[in-house]
């Protein structure tokens, strides 16, 4: 667009688009012709995919225009993609109607407000950082109610004084019109708001605020215009004072409705996906359908829909994370995110080709300007008053600059414009003028504001957030005040936003967390646990690419390193780089200072991609074996259990690997052509997997996988019990792999006993306690040990594929890292 | 509540050192009053009465910070047998939110106080480190809210956790070095970017709120 070129490409492309549903409707109408008289092999039914196929050509467009905005990091960084779209749709818009003189497509109320409005809200509920919603409730309710009731008001008030005095000439509008126009034009919405300050990067207590406001007006806009809607219908003298009243309770009626739907679908949702353990596959559909039910429910009662989508989203988002399976978690997110990003992409297209519509416009400049600026002017009052009010009770104080921010990140967006193209052109006699203004204040905010809110918010130095990754202490510590400061507030007897907290998370642990978590998410479901399982990931990630760039994880043990990794573990905490292992590494001669540039590679490489998280990472990481079992894919296996199988691939892969490094390190040169040959069997048969090495071993090797991965939920001991024997089961399987193998292969230090006092030796800071038990994170520095996962079952979260990884790594690392000790048997 | 014609040359003593308002002291010591069943010290035991703290998994270690003498900003070390409400209102005063007015000076000793506050929290043997053993307590205790976790698995985390503060404290530490706990050094520095100031306090409010409950 912005390239001459390129922009010319667009023309060709987007005209052959165009020409093509006509040139297909003549000849469908043709071959209807031909059919008439006798059977026709082939015949080009074009009216009968027409709707769905030209919807599914728009979205293709819009999702092309996203790839090509993208291409040029210039544009993207200086330009929101909003306005991009915006100005896209305007541009195809006026391709059409150039086409054929017929505005035949427009962003029509239905299908915004039933279709593309959901997933947006959806999506902003889901991934609402609660914990920063509700502490900052309180001021999001003012800003949302009071604000939003605040511009309504002064805005048409102050349109119809102007109005009054003759400066905007002959409107069939009353008081009330204007007031109508006035609390629709007022909201400020979230699907621009959002799409805005996603690029701006504030801090996330002024996102938080600009937000949640824009999501939670919107029940006051639905009240204040659905009241003047029907106030302008009845007629100016038959509104009384009983109907303002109605007008007041039908405010918290329909704003507490919808909060009431959403949570109580939240609860169901939630129940729901409790019992889904058996049908993975359709556990992510449930998230959708049921909160877009609550949507819809909160439609039907009229009560507002955005609302219940809300939170529904933001009461379900703890317990359906904790039930659901990481990957149906993984799929939950991206398909949200893929919607809610499609729905943006369309809403804001469309907008751009709703406006080239010459039936619409009604142009009348003093009543857009001053709606202009009343909106800004009346923003600025209005949060500069609320607040004065709010910091009087704020203890993070909302500064000037923040302030300005707000006033100045006040969008309009699509709602207004779907509320304003449902108004009835025969009540409202000034309809075109006033969807006409909606359409400028909208281009206005989003284009105007949204390109000049990043040079301000750069320029005013507004607090940004910075990304940091999670750590331990801080976790701990932000745990540890949590309960300090409840217990401060029970001492001193208070009841404070700690104490209400407090009381709510004994509420939620005692009752509602029984009632809608499975028994193992209320195990594992704990935000610290979660923490400390990422970082473990994180860890685990980083070991398993090492091991996988070096075909093998043999270097986890390389004498030169006894205590220390070789995997870089600063990824997790950038802020110490330099004090992080590699560099301590780097000082250090030894073999494994060659691998350290790489290391240092992946690292940065894996920081690049720094909103993936971990087990994002692990999961593509282990999806890599699917191309290669291929055959796997059958769709009965599928159905018959898909984590399983993947698992169970992680397994084998694992394995082979494994035996691979152990036969590469343990039978060392002397050995080498018998490794030659197993090396190529292995090669040749790589799709048939490590087990062709015997069928007794990968019959028995199935059993344990079984073991492993049968869902442990009702009994953890079970577990535990088993996985010692299979670690026994393990070291047969390398004893009957090499019977020619040195004796070291038999070595007693096969009895997990010895692990306490060899963890002793290498852990430098845990050398004075007797009773060391060191962390997964702790452990990689030391030798592996096959009781290693007796300890890791307690924090064994849903990601099964790190155990099996270590369950793997214990019985052929430790032979060889323990020979030296052998000799005390 | 009149307060004005009751407010003793002490008590704006005691609002000039602790940063209250004459309302909050009053309205603290009344609550103070009710702990102490009208006596003039309070006693550990008297922590007891209060219900809502029965739940709080970490209580044994805050109401213990309320007896150590090295929040009470005496000189001496060790744990105090009762303390008055002076005492009182000194640790109530570390929660106290930042006002508008304070420059960068106040508020960096501000901030120091209250780190040290959890700092002696953690330091349950006052050697000036947290050492492992003892940031494993209070893992372990802070997990105790949850029945499914296992002490193990709080090991692990606290030994993690001390992993990190060793990686962030020591930096490049060698074969040998031990670390042998965070110190309160150590402890600023992990606490570097983290704007404790609007974490840690508490809004004390001018009214009576629950204390007519109990």
């Amino acid at each position: 667009l912005c390239h001459p070129a390129r922009g010319d490409a667009w023309v060709a492309l987007l005209l052959g688009l165009m020409a093509l549903p006509a040139a297909l409707g003549q000849r469908s109408s043709e071959s209807h012709k031909n059919s008439n008289e006798s059977f026709a092999i082939v015949s080009f039914k074009w009216d009968h995919v027409k709707e769905p196929y030209i919807i599914a050509l728009w979205i293709l467009v819009a999702s092309l225009a996203k790839i090509v905005f993208h291409l040029s990091h210039k544009v993207t960084r200086v330009v929101p993609e909003s306005a991009l779209l915006i100005v896209l749709g305007l541009f195809l818009g006026g391709i059409v109607w150039a086409a054929d003189h017929l505005a035949s497509f427009s962003l029509t109320p239905t299908v915004f407000f039933f279709y593309l409005l959901p997933p947006i809200v959806l999506d902003a509920g889901y991934f609402m950082p609660n914990r920063l919603f509700f502490g900052n409730l309180g001021s999001i309710l003012l800003y949302a109610v009071i604000g939003t009731v605040w511009n309504a008001a002064t805005t048409g008030l102050s349109l119809y004084g102007v109005y009054l005095t003759g400066i905007m000439g002959e409107l069939h509008s009353g008081l009330l019109d204007f007031l109508l126009f006035g609390s629709l034009i007022a909201a400020v919405d979230p699907v621009a708001v959002l799409a805005v300050f996603e690029e701006v990067h504030v801090n996330e207590v002024l996102f938080i605020i600009v937000f949640g406001e824009s999501l939670l007006n919107d029940a006051v806009t639905v009240v204040l215009y659905n009241v003047f809607d029907s106030f302008v219908a009845i007629g100016e003298t038959n509104v009384t004072g009983i109907e303002c009243l109605k007008g007041i309770v039908s405010f918290f009626v329909v704003s507490l409705g919808g909060t009431l739907v959403g949570i109580i679908f939240a609860f169901l949702l939630s129940l729901v996906s409790r019992f889904t353990k058996h049908v993975r596959i359709i556990e992510p559909g449930f998230v959708f359908i049921i909160s877009y039910l609550s949507y819809l429910t909160a439609e039907m009662l009229s009560l507002s829909a955005i609302l219940a989508i809300t939170f529904c989203g933001i009461c379900c988002q703890k317990y359906v994370k904790a039930n659901i399976s990481e990957q149906s978690s993984t799929t939950v997110r991206y398909t949200m995110k893929m919607l809610a990003s499609g729905a943006e992409t369309i809403i804001f297209m469309f907008l751009g080709i709703s406006a080239v519509d010459p039936d619409i416009w009604t142009w009348n400049t003093a009543f857009i300007l001053l709606t202009l600026v009343f909106i800004s002017v009346y923003r600025v009052i209005g949060v500069v008053i609320q607040t004065w009010i709010l910091n009087r009770y704020r203890t993070v104080q909302l500064e000037i600059i923040d302030q300005v921010v707000m006033s100045y990140g006040g969008l309009r967006g699509a709602v207004a414009f779907a509320l304003v193209a449902l108004l009835d052109g025969n009540k409202v006699k000034d309809r075109k003028l006033f969807v006409s203004t909606t359409i400028i204040v909208v281009f206005f905010t989003v284009i105007f504001q949204g390109l000049t809110i990043k040079p301000l918010v750069q320029w005013l130095k507004v607090k940004k957030t910075e990304h940091r990754e999670p750590k331990l202490n801080e976790k701990l510590h932000g745990r540890a005040f949590d309960h300090i400061l409840s217990a401060i507030e029970d001492i001193s007897g208070q009841i404070g936003h700690h104490y209400l907290r407090d009381k709510w998370s004994n509420f939620d642990r005692k009752y509602l967390r029984k009632i809608l978590m499975r028994r193992s998410a209320q195990k594992s479901r704990d935000q610290i646990l979660n923490v400390f399982h990422e970082l473990n990931l994180k860890d685990a990630i980083s070991y398993v690419a090492e091991g996988e760039r070096r075909g093998s994880l043999a270097f986890i043990r390389s004498p030169s390193t006894d205590n220390m990794v070789n995997v870089d573990f600063s990824t997790p905490l950038p802020s110490a780089v330099e004090s992080s292992v590699s560099y301590l590494l780097r000082e250090k001669a030894g073999p494994v200072c060659l691998d350290m540039q790489a290391l240092e590679q992946r690292r940065k490489s894996i920081r690049d991609t720094e909103d993936t998280l971990a087990h994002h990472t692990l999961q593509q990481y282990l999806y890599k074996p699917r191309q290669e079992h291929k055959h796997l894919y059958s769709r009965h296996e599928i159905m018959h259990s898909e984590d399983d199988k993947q698992d169970k691939e992680i397994f084998h892969r694992t394995m082979r690997k494994r035996l691979e490094s152990f036969k590469s390190t343990k039978l060392g040169i002397n050995h080498s052509k018998k490794l030659n040959k197993i090396h190529k069997r292995d090669r040749g048969q790589k799709r048939v997997k490590i087990l062709s090495q015997g069928p007794r071993c990968s019959h028995l090797l199935y059993k344990l996988m079984d073991l492993e991965f049968s869902e442990s939920e009702e009994n953890n001991d079970y577990e535990t019990l088993h996985l010692g024997k299979g670690v026994d089961f393990l070291a047969n399987v390398t004893k009957q792999n090499f019977t020619d193998a040195p004796a070291g292969i038999d070595n007693p230090v096969f009895s997990a006993d010895d692990d306490q006092s060899i963890y002793m030796k290498f852990s430098p800071w845990l050398s004075s306690e007797d009773t060391v038990v060191p962390s997964q994170r702790a452990r990689v520095q030391i030798p592996y040990s096959p009781d290693n996962f007796k300890r890791l079952t307690p924090i064994r979260l849903s990601n099964k594929s790190t155990d099996s990884f270590l369950l793997a790594d214990g019985p052929e690392d430790r032979p060889r890292s323990f020979l030296p000790e052998s000799t005390h048997m | 509540m009149g307060s004005a014609h009751s407010v003793p040359a002490e008590m704006r003593e005691l609002a000039d050192r602790t940063g209250f308002t004459s309302e909050q002291i009053e309205h603290l010591h009344r609550r103070f009053k009710q702990l102490s069943q009208d006596q003039l010290t309070i006693r550990k035991e008297n922590f007891d009465s209060i219900p809502d703290l029965e739940f709080n998994p970490i209580r044994g270690k805050i109401v213990h910070a309320f007896f150590d003498k090295r929040n009470l900003r005496q000189e001496s070390d060790g744990l105090a047998e009762e303390i008055n409400f002076e005492d009182f209102l000194t640790i109530m005063s570390y929660f106290r939110p930042i006002e508008m007015n304070m420059d960068e000076e106040q508020l960096d000793r501000f901030r120091k106080e209250k780190l040290k506050f959890l700092f002696h929290m953690y330091d349950s043997d006052h050697d000036g480190k947290i050492t492992l053993q003892e940031y494993r307590n209070v893992v372990e205790e802070l997990l105790s809210g949850n029945p499914h976790l296992e002490k193990e698995s709080a090991r692990s985390i606290a030994d993690g956790a001390m992993m990190e503060a060793a990686s962030i404290c020591v930096g490049q530490m060698g074969p040998d070095q031990v670390y042998e706990g965070i110190t309160f050094e150590d402890f600023l520095k992990m606490w570097q970017g983290i704007d404790i100031e609007t974490k840690m306090h508490v809004r004390f409010l001018n009214v009576d709120t629950i204390a007519h409950c109990y």
